[in-house]
């Protein structure tokens, strides 16, 4: 993405891209001020309005120009003078990926979470603010909003998980916002830094300062280079790049099951489309220089984040170690790229299934996550109620981490949430013929074209993905009934179809068709790979 | 003995000091020391007076002009003085001076 | 009436269209599932036969079938269909055998409660095996690999209440993603190589010459997709999840062990076989001899029914890689076409006894069935006698002939003609001790007791498969090698020989002589006595009975490998990693406290003090200050006394 200064290739007749941001906050202000709401009027408020980014991603898609490869629709407006602010807003194919994927995982989570018991005006307005926050990254052209609705986006996270989460909820909130807070911190000194040498916080602009070398000239390659660490350290964190994931699996476990399917669907998303649209444009250079580094990174995330999954005996905790394992690929695509880059003869192809990968498995690991999730969320929601003889168990009142061994036989008992629930289970185990194949294919094919040795240590990873998912279905699904599920585990009904059966549709549709999100994004990863150089 | 005005005049009101003094040493009657306290304001009003009198710079009514003033302020300070007794009276049904000592340090 | 390659994703379409009706249709109506399945393989049996005609009207050309899937930069990423001999003969036989099993299904599972579902497996199984078959792209036929694993998978573990059961799907599916992952990488490798997976693409698709002429690496490129084969056609090492996956319902093991699974590692080898190697192929060669002579030393030990034929299975896919490895990739096809319709015979013998049997798979507790189970007995001597490669008259023999004189043939080294020549032997013996182990002597259970013949359904098509198991092997004779010339036109038959094909004559009457003078003569009379090779040998007959010991040393180095590696992985996080975070945290409080002290301590406190002394000072002063108003007069009036002494005696001026 080394593109020139962007003039405004499109101009929509109304601000579509504001309206696509505030539309959830408004719905969240709207929920805010109706006090005497029934749980149902603000369940439903909710779905609503978080129906709102699909339907506006239906006119995008319609004016959306995928050939262009510049920001479109783009937005631009003075804003702080003093420190030459712009309210910058665009959209380019990856910017429409992320956002169809909040579009499609928000109003899922929220069907997911739909017979939380308490206080569903709250839920609902944290989770919009939430959605608002996620599309206000993936829009903003400009690092000082884009950071404002960075850090936001981790206020409505901290209360979702510490007021609806589990047992150790309010540890594991704090940990995942200090930790995250911690790394955007660095990342906001490192900004400070570039504004002040370049007197700008335009990503496009900072981006032609990259690409040239202006800016590691006008910085020195001592400062340039620590201002490198605290951007990646940042971004690092809210991805996560193992080892920088250990805040992970706890928020994950014990975040209600709605929240957990966004923050794996839509948050671990924001990290490495921070990578794609940040780190890497603008210090390609550091980034080469350190690829050799974060290769190892990402393969100790691929490897040992499938193995650390293999140990887990928390359900929930064993699908957030999976979503590291997953991510990781994400950014082992990426890192291979900038390793090749420069490289006398490096293949253009590799490079672009490389890229093209990244996007699709973020796409697709968002769909089979935010599923698995939900499963497992149905599966607690059965225990819980069995255990407690009939009432459902309030959240947040202490319930029992849900083992492996508390299930069994399960199929037999449900056969529709088994078939649904091991279908998510393929698709995240990368079964030919669902959505998550094809992404790890042009991963696999990409990397091993830019770094063979590292393909061939990720090829381990899948193997270990197929032994904890396999080891996870055997032991819940299969084999003679067992405690928690030895009462009534009756199957699907009404709310959870309508969670889980949009996702596994998908899945389907995207894993035969892969060219409705390829075409998005083609030109787009092909203008940058015919870019790759070094300054 | 053959003495100057103003000597005369500061003789007669260091007298007066001295009487005020131990008048307002010797009671125990609150009300009455506070007349001696009034006799030797008084005193040092008249050394005010002959001062201004027989100095050297008599024509503005200065020292008049002061001892107006301290009248009128002692007037003041009789009145609260009075105010004061009253209310000792009320503490402590009597106005013995060495008895009123819950002002100490 | 031929079938143009355009049309020819009709033939995996339709079992495909039948699990898709299978899966949404309700559970209670058996007839629908099964009856779309049956209707729909048959479909796509007359559909494979038009394609071979097609195919025929001119064996040596590749008529293929291109299309992009989807855009990738300047290019797309391409699937296509492939339509030559070594397809239609393929679909023809994976309908034809897939067909039989169907309907020899619909008896066996009469009984079970998800009857339904077993028939939407089976159709996804067979549409998964057939587009790997048409598949003109590697990728595709990758796709198609995959899915013939879950397929797999799903039946293995079809009765998953079972815990052996559930654990046999799932070693299953790993032990060939083993495989898979090998296959994966050459996949890439050779995509980035060549920049296309397409095997035909006129003049630029990765078998023609012009392209293998300038690919490098294809030794290793080989290698890794052989090893996708190893991992599904059970080649050792990594054979062991075919015993295993005898716990799925017998229609399956038929099925996986005939027609689909096992059979997709060969044919891939097939497929590929122009980017092979002279090194790969020596690889592939010894790696089958020692399959074959490895599954027939431990089938010799086994004592479940299913088992021998499972090992059995490993055996003979040995002999095709053997073949393949040799160079004769055309008599490997013909022993796959040969083997698969013994096998499946031999497979629904076995499933048709133990469907009379009520569910017993030991053969010490069977016997004595020639008589109540006349015409599985007869088709099962069929099976066993083609599989035994008695001469002449069975199938097994020719194929297993053309092997043997494709690895004769071979320049590198004889050893593998060794070892599959020990193999024929081993295989003579243990057939024939299987035969006299379960029909001969006297019933040895109540179960058997009372075994009766099962229904047409189940054992027409056990005799429909007994004549195409004599009637196969006349295809590729050495006197008619009709098959090996159209499948390769270019291929060179081996004719003549007969002095091997006297010796190994010999040998499979050596194997059943002796195999009938130690079980036949003097059959077993209670099932709980020893085995006569285990009194003879016990240690050796043990090791083999263990099956090599193979699943303890994985498990004693893989399994603990894996073990600590996970163990490693998470004490890792919860250790080292979260160990920093925490230590770092620990660092924040730290700061905090000190922070705090100084703040109380040195700060605040000697403000503090300072306040404090001048507190304690100003109450020693209040001291003074006695509340007696005639004491202040009196320090008044001493005062002034003081006063006027230093007036008169300083001299007031």
């Amino acid at each position: 993405m080394k593109s020139e200064s962007i003039p405004l290739v499109f101009s929509f007749p109304f601000p579509l891209l504001s309206l696509l941001i505030f539309t959830p906050w408004a719905g969240a202000v709207l929920l805010t001020l109706l006090r005497g709401a029934s749980a149902l009027t603000a369940r439903v408020l909710t779905l609503a309005f978080s129906l709102s980014t699909l339907a506006f991603s239906v006119l995008l898609l319609d004016s959306f120009d995928p050939a262009a490869t510049a920001p479109q629709f783009g937005e631009r407006q003075p804003w702080i003078a003093a420190l030459n602010v712009h309210y910058h807003l665009g959209l380019d194919g990856l910017s429409l990926v992320l956002v169809l994927l909040t579009g499609i995982i928000t109003p899922v989570a929220l069907l997911a979470s739909w017979r939380l018991e308490r206080s569903a005006r709250l839920f609902g307005a944290l989770f919009l603010t939430l959605q608002g926050a996620a599309l206000g990254v993936f829009l903003a052209l400009d690092f000082f909003h884009w950071f404002v609705f960075w850090e936001l986006s981790l206020v409505p996270a901290f209360f979702l998980i510490k007021l609806w989460g589990g047992r150790d909820a309010t540890r594991a909130a704090y940990q995942f916002v200090i930790y995250t807070i911690g790394g955007s911190a660095f990342m906001l000194f490192g900004f400070a830094a570039l504004f002040a040498t370049t007197g700008t916080f335009d990503f496009n602009e900072l981006a032609r300062l990259g690409a040239d070398g202006t800016l590691a000239a006008k910085l020195g390659a001592g400062p340039i280079q620590f201002i490198f660490l605290g951007v990646l350290f940042g971004l690092a964190v809210k991805v996560p790049l193992w080892p920088f994931h250990t805040w992970l699996p706890p928020a994950y476990a014990e975040a209600p099951t709605g929240a957990s399917m966004f923050l794996t669907g839509v948050m671990s998303k924001m990290g490495v489309y921070g990578f794609l649209r940040i780190l890497w444009p603008i210090f390609p250079q550091q980034l080469h220089a350190a690829a050799p580094w974060l290769l190892t990174l990402a393969l100790g995330g691929v490897v040992l984040g499938a193995w650390a999954a293999l140990r887990q005996t928390d359900l929930k905790r064993m699908v957030a170690y999976s979503s590291v394992n997953h991510l990781s690929y994400c950014l082992l695509a990426l890192f291979a790229v900038s390793y090749a880059t420069g490289r006398a003869g490096l293949s253009g192809e590799a490079a672009t299934a490389a890229l093209s990968g990244t996007i699709l498995q973020m796409f697709n690991h968002g769909l089979s996550a935010a599923a698995l999730f939900a499963c497992v969320g149905i599966l607690q929601t059965r225990a819980d109620k069995n255990n407690m003889g009939g009432t459902p168990m309030p959240r947040g009142t202490g319930v029992s981490p849900l083992g492996l061994k508390d299930f069994g036989g399960v199929r037999a008992a449900a056969p529709i949430f088994a078939g649904l629930c091991g279908i998510a289970m393929f698709s995240s185990l990368g079964l030919p013929g669902l959505n998550g194949f094809v992404g790890e294919f042009l991963i696999f094919r990409g990397v091993f074209g830019l770094h063979p040795g590292a393909a061939a240590v990720a090829c381990l990873g899948l193997l270990g993905t197929a032994l904890f998912l396999l080891t996870f279905w055997q032991r819940v699904f299969h084999g003679p009934r067992a405690e928690a599920a030895a009462g009534e585990f009756s199957d699907l009904r009404g709310v959870e179809y309508a969670a889980l059966v949009p996702l596994v549709l998908l899945m389907f549709v995207l894993g035969v068709a892969p060219q409705l999100l390829t075409r998005l994004i083609n030109p787009l990863v092909t203008a940058w790979a015919g870019h790759l150089v070094l300054p | 003995m053959n003495l100057a005005p103003l000597q005369l005049c500061l003789l007669f009101s260091s007298a007066l000091f001295c009487i005020g003094l131990i008048g307002a040493l010797s009671r125990s009657n609150t009300i009455l020391v506070l007349l001696g306290i009034e006799l030797m304001l008084n005193a040092a009003n008249l050394n005010f007076i002959a001062f201004w009198r027989y100095g050297a710079n008599s024509e503005p009514a200065t020292g008049v002009m002061f001892v107006i003033f301290a009248i009128a302020v002692a007037a003041a300070e009789a009145a609260v003085g009075l105010a004061l007794v009253i209310t000792i009276y009320r503490h402590q049904k009597n106005i013995r001076l060495q008895d009123a000592t819950r002002l100490k340090g | 009436m031929g079938l143009s390659v355009q049309f020819l994703w009709l033939i995996p379409a339709l079992p495909l269209l039948a699990a898709g009706i299978g899966s949404i249709a309700p559970s209670r109506d058996r007839t629908l599932a099964s009856g779309t399945a049956i209707a729909a393989l048959a479909l796509s049996f007359l559909l494979s036969c038009g394609a071979l005609l097609t195919a025929l009207a001119n064996p040596a050309d590749h008529a293929t079938h291109n299309f992009a899937w989807f855009e990738l930069g300047h290019g797309a990423v391409r699937l296509g269909w492939l339509l030559d001999p070594l397809t239609a003969l393929m679909c023809i036989m994976v309908t034809f055998v897939g067909l039989l099993i169907f309907i020899f299904s619909t008896g066996y599972l009469r009984a079970d409660a998800r009857f339904k579902q077993f028939f939407c497996f089976l159709s996804l199984f067979a549409a998964a095996m057939l587009g790997l078959l048409i598949a003109n792209s590697l990728l595709l036929l990758f796709i198609c690999w995959e899915l013939v694993g879950l397929a797999s998978y799903l039946l293995i573990g079809f009765w998953f209440h079972k815990p052996a059961a559930a654990a046999a799907a799932k070693k299953a599916f790993i032990t060939t993603r083993i495989g898979d992952l090998g296959l994966l990488l050459g996949m890439v490798w050779l995509y980035d190589s060549t920049g296309s997976l397409l095997f035909y693409d006129g003049g630029n698709g990765v078998l023609e010459p012009s392209v293998l002429a300038a690919l490098g690496g294809s030794t290793a490129i080989g290698l890794l997709i052989f090893c996708g084969a190893v991992g599904k056609s059970g080649q050792f090492p990594l054979h062991v999840w075919l015993p295993d996956a005898m716990e799925g319902p017998t229609p399956v093991s038929a099925l996986i062990h005939a027609a689909t699974m096992v059979a997709a590692g060969v044919f891939l080898m097939a497929r590929v076989f122009p980017l092979l190697t002279p090194d790969a192929l020596t690889v592939i060669a010894l790696t089958g001899a020692i399959t074959a002579l490895m599954g027939a030393l431990i089938a010799v030990a086994q004592n479940d029914i299913k088992r021998i034929l499972a090992f059995s299975t490993v055996s003979q896919l040995g002999y095709m890689m053997l073949a393949i490895g040799v160079g004769s990739w055309t008599t490997a096809i013909f022993h796959l076409l040969t083997h698969a319709c013994f096998k499946a015979l031999l497979f629904l013998g076995a499933g048709s006894v133990i469907h009379a049997a009520h569910h017993e798979q030991d053969i010490r507790q069977l016997g004595g069935l020639r008589g109540p189970m006349k015409t599985t007995f007869a088709t099962f001597a069929i099976g066993m006698m083609a599989l035994s490669g008695v001469p002449f008259i069975f199938s097994g023999f020719w194929s297993k002939e053309a092997i043997l004189h494709a690895a004769h043939a071979w320049d590198v080294s004889q050893l593998p003609l060794y070892l599959g020549l020990a193999a024929v032997v081993l295989t003579a013996f243990y057939m024939t001790r299987l035969m006299a182990e379960v029909f001969f002597g006297a019933a040895r259970s109540d179960a058997a007791g009372h075994a009766q013949e099962n229904p047409p359904t189940m054992t027409v098509p056990l005799g429909l498969l007994a004549v195409c198991a004599v009637g196969l092997g006349f295809l590729g004779t050495p006197y008619w090698p009709w098959l090996q010339h159209t499948l390769d036109p270019l291929a060179h038959v081996e004719a003549g020989g007969y002095g091997l094909m006297m010796v190994s004559i010999v040998l499979v009457a050596l194997g059943l002589g002796s195999g009938w003078a130690i079980y036949g003569r003097k059959s077993r009379v209670k099932s709980s006595a020893a085995d006569p090779l285990a009194v003879r040998a016990p240690s050796v007959f043990a090791f083999l009975a263990a099956r090599m010991k193979f699943d303890e040393l994985y498990a004693a180095t893989f399994g603990r490998l894996n073990h600590g590696l996970a163990v490693f992985a998470d004490a890792l996080d919860r250790h080292l990693w979260d160990g920093a975070v925490r230590f770092f945290s620990r660092l924040g409080e730290f700061a905090g406290v000190v922070n705090r002290e100084t703040d109380e301590g040195a700060l605040n406190g000697g403000f503090d003090a300072t306040s404090e002394g001048l507190r304690k000072r100003a109450h020693s002063y209040s001291r003074a200050q006695t509340g007696d108003a005639h004491g202040y007069l009196l320090m008044v009036a001493f005062g002034f006394v003081v006063l006027v002494f230093a007036v008169l005696l300083g001299g007031a001026r």
